[in-house]
């Protein structure tokens, strides 16, 4: 069964982030990763970038297919996990914990309310 | 409206992901395809391949026949063999590969790509015409029988039972040998043939008894960690021994020679269809060959359609592109000048807009240590 925790907020383009502050971690949910299985090769934003929200800014590449990952929220990247680029396959195994993207720093805390929350995302990714 | 297997409702109830592939609704993995890929390598795997055509050509001309519109010689096999071939059309461009078994002395199967049954089937019939005179039936068996390939190498442990009986037993046949057995009283054929690069065998019955034998493998082969496998990992496991698919390393606008297929054609036997094309590129060469290569640069996996540049100049395009389950890293097939197509030549490949060196390497990229 698909793992949508109930702490961490939804883009429709299957991305959560979980806010501490004015600072948001960014990663690809449960569902992404099993949509994509076999994740090999991600590549992240450069830190210090400045980021709209929605805009694309990561990639996903998996055996089958490649994907763009969009940002849920706008802000400047102020860390990115080098675990992930180096062992791509812990998005997969663990992608809401050892598998996330990157943090970025909130321009418009507000942006996070557009967000879907978990009972709402598993609605979409069930209908 | 897609076509589906009479396996279908079983790779539905096995959670089988499924996309459209030649016009058909086909599994491309039920675990993932590293899962797959790996438990083929490693132990079996088996997959539907109920999507491919299978064409019967028969009577006194039958040969004749096939060698004027095939590139390789029939005349090579005896009752019971087959062998890999390419159908050429006048220029010598590729309309389809095929496997063709000689299933009696005056009588031949061939089995043909999904997307390509009816072109193949119009061609045969058409090129038939000319042939005036000679006795030669062809007949397309498509609708009426599917087949499923079982590959790895645990395969030969159980293949023997998954039929109930057999002419010759199949576990004891040579590779590209062909035997007929009995399932349901129904006539199936077992081949030593495959697309993965290991030893497996390809099973070709009437579509009504599918089912029963696909499950039937499944029960046999699960103590030897046999898997439902899609074509997912039949793509990867064919890229890395670098077979060819048609629509990328083949279509109708390139040679067998250019595809670096040419043992596959015997300019010897006499007359065939693309000959005086193909005798002219083995002895004059050509502008094009298909190539292997593996990324040296840590990257996103190569993919087709992808551009492959030397020295500042696109030079060609990937044909083939994954990333390797067995090596866990970019591999793929282009086609380059000749001047590139050493082995250990550097290329770089375009990917998301940036350039990744890459190596060319001796076919196949992968070999089983042995």
């Amino acid at each position: 069964m698909t793992n949508v925790p109930s702490d961490l907020r939804y883009a429709k383009s299957h991305e959560w982030i979980r806010v501490v502050g004015d600072i948001a971690t960014v990663g690809i949910t449960d569902h992404a990763q099993h949509e994509l299985t076999d994740i090999v090769f991600i590549e992240l934003p450069q830190i210090a970038r400045e980021i709209k929200a929605g805009e694309p800014c990561a990639v996903v590449e998996s055996v089958k297919t490649a994907s763009d990952i969009y940002s849920p929220v706008g802000g400047q990247v102020v860390e990115i996990n080098p675990a992930v680029t180096n062992n791509p396959e812990l998005t997969n195994k663990d992608p809401y914990g050892l598998g996330w993207f990157y943090k970025i720093k909130l321009s418009n805390p507000k942006e996070v309310d557009n967000l879907l929350d978990a009972s709402s995302y598993t609605q979409q990714i069930q209908g | 409206m897609l076509k589906r297997t009479p396996l279908f409702e079983t790779h539905q109830q096995l959670g089988a992901r499924l996309v459209e592939f030649g016009g058909w609704e086909m599994p491309i993995h039920y675990t993932s395809i590293m899962d797959e890929h790996h438990a083929v390598r490693n132990f079996a795997g088996v997959f539907d391949i109920c999507h491919m055509g299978e064409v019967g050509v028969s009577g006194s001309g039958a040969a004749s026949f096939l060698n004027q519109v095939l590139t390789n010689d029939i005349a090579k096999l005896s009752v019971g063999e087959g062998q890999y071939s390419l159908m050429c059309n006048h220029s010598g461009g590729v309309i389809d590969d095929l496997y063709i078994y000689k299933i009696g002395v005056e009588n031949y199967l061939l089995i043909i790509n999904a997307s390509r049954i009816d072109v193949d089937v119009s061609w045969l019939l058409e090129e038939s015409q000319t042939l005036k005179g000679t006795d030669t039936v062809i007949t397309d068996l498509s609708e009426k029988l599917g087949a499923i390939a079982i590959q790895g190498p645990a395969t030969a442990k159980f293949i023997d039972h998954c039929v109930d009986s057999f002419d010759r037993a199949p576990s004891g046949l040579k590779k590209n040998q062909i035997t007929q057995g009995q399932f349901a009283e129904e006539s199936v054929y077992l081949a030593r043939t495959g697309y993965t690069g290991e030893d497996g065998f390809e099973l070709v019955a009437p579509v009504g008894t599918i089912g029963e034998i696909w499950n039937r493998a499944l029960n046999l082969g699960g103590i030897h960690g046999l898997k439902p496998a899609g074509l997912g990992a039949r793509d990867t496991l064919r890229t890395e021994v670098c077979y060819p698919l048609y629509g990328h390393e083949l279509d109708e606008q390139k040679t067998p020679i250019e595809a670096g297929l040419g043992f596959f054609v015997n300019l010897d036997k006499g007359p065939f269809n693309g000959r005086d094309v193909l005798v002219r590129q083995k002895t004059q060469g050509v502008n094009r060959s298909c190539i292997a290569f593996k990324m040296t640069d840590k990257s996103a996996p190569p993919r087709p359609h992808y551009s492959v540049w030397s020295d500042g100049q696109k030079v060609g395009e990937v044909v083939s592109g994954t990333q390797s389950p067995s090596l866990n890293l970019g591999i793929g097939m282009a086609y380059v000048p000749p001047d590139l197509i050493q082995p250990g030549t550097s290329i770089e490949i375009e990917i998301r807009g940036k350039l990744f060196k890459a190596e060319i390497v001796k076919k196949p990229i992968y070999r089983k240590a042995s």
